[in-house]
Parts: C-alpha cells; structure tokens; sequence
C-alpha cells in the first residue's frame, strides 16, 4: 500500500535515463575496458589470465615511469607558474573598450585556433638552426641552440611552445574577469588614493579568483595530458627528455601492446589527474578566503 | 575644506549644438565651506554629472571648478581631497571592516596610531564598532554601503564629501536612521557634504540648500522652505510636494485675472502686467469657498481620496484638473458636486516661460 500513498513515483528515472545511457557510453564503458584489461594478462585473443593487482604493483615500480611522473610534474608546474602571470599581466595591459579591444582580442586568440599537431610542426620548423627563425637567430647569436641534441633546449622548447599556444587562453579568462569589475570600484579607488599596485591587489585580483581557478584548473588538467605538441616536435626525445605522461603510456599502449600495464597505468594516471585538481582547487578556494580571516586578526 | 566654485558647462559629445547635447548647461554655483547641500532631480538631469565634476573623476568640457578660489578644473580626485560615496556599496573583499575604513587613511600615510583613532570614531558614529574585525565581503548590503559611507568620511581633512544615491540600496526604515546619522555626523564633522538624490524628502531632510535640476539646468536653489512656498520654476513647483503643484493658465488683464473662463480681481498686493501666464498654487494652499463667493471659481469634483492625515480632492476647472488637500475633519464635497475653491491669495505663484514672475 505504500507505493500508492507515496507522493512521489519513479517515473522521473525515465527522464535521467537518456542522459544515463549517453554518459555510460562515453564515459564508464570505456573506462570499464580499462579496468578489466588492467586485471588480466591478454596472452591472444582466446586467452587470458586474471592477475589482480600485479600489473599495477609493476607499474608502480617502474622507474621510467617515476622519471615521466616527475618531468611531467616540473612541467605542468612550470606551464602554471609562468602563464598565469604571464596572462594575467596580458590581460590587464590589453585595451578595454573601442576597436582596439575587439582588434587584440581576435589578436590573442589567434594561437588558440591552431590545431596541437599544427602548433607542433610550427614549432619544429621555427625552431631548426638550419631553416627556422628562432633556430637560426639563436645560433647566430652564439647559442648552440639544438631541441634535437640538447635535453634541456627540447625541455623549454616544448615549455615556451606550450607557453605561446595557451598563455591567450589564461589571458581571455582574465580580461573577462576584469572587464566584469563595475566602474565605481575603479572610481573609489582613485577617491581612495589608492596606488595602482593596491588596485591590482585589492580590487582585481580579489574579483578575477573566479576565472583564475578555472583558469589554473584547465591550464594543469591540459598540461598534464600534453602529448600531440611534443610528439611531433621531439617524439620524447632526445633520450627520454620530453617523454610526458602520455608519451610513456602510448609507448607501452600501442609502440609495446603492453595491454595490461597500459591499463593499469591509465587508471593511475586518472587518479594522479583527479587528486591534483582536486588538491588544487581546494587550495585556491583556501588561499581566496584565507586571506579574509588572516587579516581579520 | 573648501568653498567650491563651478562656472561650468558639460557636454559628452564633441560639438555641442543645442541645448539638447549638453548633460549640464551652463551654470555658476557656490557651495560654502561646511554646508550641507543636496542636488535633486529626476534620473538623466545631470546630478551624477555634477557630482564627478566636483570630484574631479570629469573634467568639463568648459569652464572652471575652483576649490577656495583655487583652479581644479583639471584636478584629480586626489589633488582636490575629494571622498566620494557611491550609489552601489563598495567595499574591497579581501579586507575586514576596520581595513575598508583604513584603506584611505593608508594610502595617505597616516601614523597608524591616528588612523585606529579615527576608525575607532568613525566605526561609532555609525554603529560598526562590533563588526570591525569581520570580513566585509560576507556582510549584509546595507552594512556594505555603511562602510563606503565610512571610507568617505573617515577622512578628517577633506574639501567636501559627495554621495551620489547612497541610500538606494538600504531599506526603508534604516533609510531614516542612516540619514538622521549624516546629519548628526555634518553637525560633529562640520564637513562639506554634497548629496544627490531623486528623492526630495531625503533632499530637503538632508540639506540645508538644495539645488533642483532637471535636464542639465539648475533650477532653483534654496531652502526647503524656499523651494516649497516660492518655486522659481514650474519644474520646482512640479517636482517639489506631493502632490505637485497645480498650474493652470491665467490671463492678466489691467486688475482682473481670467482663469478658464472665470474673471476674477486681482489679488490685493499683486500686480502683473498685461498677458498669458500660469498660475501656480500648492494643493495645500487652495481652499474651499462658499457657492458664488468673490474670487473663487467653481469646480467640479472628480474624487475625494481619504489619504490618513487628510483628505485628497481632484477637482477640474475648466480643462485643468486641481488637486486640495483638505483637513480630515472638514465636510468634503461628493464626487459630482460643483465645489467653489479659492486659487487666489498669498501663496499663488505666476509664472511666465515656465519662470516665476510674481
């Protein structure tokens, strides 16, 4: 009797169903795969053996891998810390009204239109001391600048690739969070006798924390699984140099058909992905409102 | 503090033409060292205009501001010593109250010994003496526009302090409370304040002096007493009281009036040269008259509203309609009736061009 008293029914399933099915296509099914070829040995196509957690012990005792793990890390930490700034100083220096504004925004967003396998040749071509621009300027000034010999060279190449590709992306988010500021608070200020710096302190920085989390959250997320931009300039190389994340796992996946390493490794990638962001963004949420109560003492 | 000058004019665009592109038309106005002013006027007349001319966040596209005889004409808000109150609270987030009222105490490196001093002083008057320590960002609106009402007058040693609307976004009954506050806080502070509003209760509340604009032009400016009894323009008589006052043409001619239809006798004392004008009287100040009685004219009652405190007639005389206000205990004519009411006397206004005239 109770299902006839009850106010409510269960007919609004239907209506989440749609979206149910969508997401487990997209989304859990796929990732299912993954888990169950992480718990077996695929010997052929008939055969295959259950080993539980032993692809992931192997993984995790993999050097190469912790090698990846920490050049990737150095390198989603360097992305963050020089194009937040970097966009954020963009972002304040650009125009805020009339054609000029329109003119340098379609400007920055150039770079963002351009394809990752296109940015990654661009960058090939640019940076060759025989034919490039960059290559040849700096072996005329004296560097013997090589991405493809020089382990650090190829390391920043790819940084300051990555740095010019997505900087606009940190800079469009800011210049949004600015423009969004009400003109009084500016007005206030200059009645208040601020200086431009307690501005920028106080009133920008204060109201742009919104689309800098988004902002630091996409840039790292991104970072994180950069794979085509390098993978045409570099191929990883040289020796293991530029080999990120995503290299190592393709390598294993599709160069070695280390099916279940491959796997198991792609679930930890996700987690280490997962708990980041995470870690990150309750930080900023942190920082944004720890300021408040320590200057409320 | 400061006398304040303007001989100015204001026009965002480039050529002005007609009187039509100027935000304020040429105008000359004092406000004295320690006064308490109000700009009133409806929304678009030019006071927010005014008000950032005088802070210096405008410069005008002619003529001068001079602050003790001083040109500041091209000033910045600084250089003038300006606090200014918004119409929208602002308040900087990341800061407690007691650092928003600080702030630009700070930025003028004042010993910080002095600066706890005035926030102290500033934090009482208005009642925020237990919230100094909280973050502003997680406070109420109206507690908001207490603090940017505490940033503009923290500062002991400004040329005038302006508010542009503060009190739009505060409720009602704290309207009353945060007004009666800025008059006491004029009275200890003895600071210029300039305050612009649409509403003239706050304005004639507020201010000693009160300058009523409408579309760039300053119409009249006077004491409550002055706009109400004496409006120099029918703008002011309109715009003044509640309701407005009646106008309605008048024709002069030697010592006789002819309103709609109706000859009347000068009014003893009055005397107007030949012509048309507009006759302007306070619904206060009509009376009832007995049928046919000298100087009246008679009205035929559309309404009687009974308003609390009194009683409200809308009468028509001829094509016009007039409105009386009448004590609540007087014997009201019916909707219907033919009233007889006295529109001459006194208080009656003629103006001429919208002017006042006699």
């Amino acid at each position: 009797m109770s299902t006839t008293t009850k106010p409510v029914n269960q007919k609004a399933w239907l209506l989440v169903l749609p979206v149910i099915i969508c997401v487990a296509f997209s989304a859990i099914l796929p990732l299912m795969t993954v888990v169950n070829y992480s718990v077996q040995d695929i010997i052929s196509p008939e055969r295959r053996v259950f080993v539980g957690t032993e692809w992931f012990a192997a993984v995790m005792r993999d050097e190469d891998l912790h090698a990846a793990l920490w050049r990737q890390l150095t390198f989603s930490f360097a992305v963050l810390a020089v194009e937040i700034p970097l966009g954020i100083a963009l972002a304040l220096s650009m125009p805020a009204q009339g054609w000029r504004a329109s003119a340098v925004l379609v400007l920055v967003a150039l770079s963002l239109l351009i394809p990752w396998n296109v940015v990654g040749t661009i960058w090939q071509i640019y940076g060759r001391a025989d034919i490039g621009l960059l290559g040849m300027a700096l072996q005329k000034m004296g560097f013997d600048y090589s991405y493809t010999g020089n382990a650090l060279h190829a390391w920043i190449t790819v940084l300051v690739m990555d740095i010019w590709h997505w900087t606009p992306l940190v800079a469009l988010l800011c210049y949004a969070g600015l423009r969004s500021i009400p003109d009084a608070y500016y007005q206030a200020a200059r009645i208040d006798g601020a200086s431009k710096f307690a501005v920028f302190r106080y009133i920008q920085l204060p109201k742009m924390r919104g689309v800098l989390m988004i902002a630091v959250l996409l840039r790292f997320m991104d970072s994180f699984m950069i794979y085509t931009e390098p993978f045409v300039l570099t191929g990883g190389g040289p020796g293991n140099a530029t080999t990120f994340l995503s290299q190592y796992l393709t390598q294993k996946a599709v160069g070695q058909f280390d099916l279940g390493p491959a796997a198991a490794f792609s679930l930890i990638y996700f987690l280490i992905i997962l708990l980041l962001c995470f870690i990150l963004y309750n930080w900023m949420q942190r920082v944004g409102t720890a300021t408040k109560e320590n200057t409320g003492e | 503090m400061a006398r304040i000058d303007l001989d100015l004019a204001h026009s965002y665009k480039a050529n002005p033409r007609e009187d039509a592109d100027y935000a304020l038309l040429p105008l000359q106005m004092t406000f004295e060292d320690g006064g308490a002013y109000a700009l009133l006027g409806p929304s678009g007349c030019g006071k927010t205009t005014m008000l950032n001319v005088i802070s210096g966040l405008l410069a005008p596209s002619q003529g001068t501001v001079k602050f003790d005889g001083r040109d500041m004409t091209h000033a910045t808000p600084q250089e003038r010593n300006i606090a200014q109150v918004f119409q929208f609270p602002v308040i900087y987030d990341t800061m407690t109250v007691a650092e928003n009222l600080a702030f630009p105490l700070r930025n003028r490196k004042m010993p910080e010994d002095q600066i706890k001093k005035r926030v102290g002083q500033i934090a009482e008057m208005l009642e925020m003496s237990g919230q100094l320590n909280q973050r502003a960002a997680g406070l109420a609106a109206d507690a908001k526009q207490k603090i940017s009402l505490g940033r503009g007058l923290v500062r002991p040693d400004v040329s005038a302090v302006l508010f542009d609307e503060p009190l739009t976004v505060i409720d009602p009954h704290l309207k009353w409370q945060l007004r009666r506050k800025l008059k006491q806080i004029h009275h200890e502070l003895k600071l210029t304040l300039i305050y612009v509003t649409h509403d003239q209760v706050e304005a004639l509340t507020f201010a000693q002096q009160v300058v009523v604009m409408t579309r760039g032009r300053a119409v009249q400016i006077g004491s409550a007493d002055a706009l109400f009894e004496r409006p120099q323009h029918t703008f002011v008589g309109h715009f003044i009281g509640s309701p407005g006052m009646n106008f309605m043409p008048a024709r002069a001619t030697g010592d006789v009036l002819d309103i709609a239809g109706h000859t009347l006798p000068m009014p003893a004392g009055r005397e107007l040269p030949a012509g048309d004008y507009k006759l302007g009287i306070r619904p206060e100040y009509v009376t009832l008259a007995v049928s046919g009685a000298a100087g009246a004219v008679p009205a035929s009652v559309v309404r009687v509203q009974d308003i609390g405190t009194h009683l409200m007639l809308t009468a028509t005389v001829g094509e016009g309609a007039v409105k009386v206000r009448l004590h609540s205990g007087a014997t009201a004519p019916q909707a219907g009736d033919t009233a007889w009411l006295q529109l001459l006397g006194a208080h009656t206004c003629f103006y001429k061009n919208e002017e006042l005239i006699a």
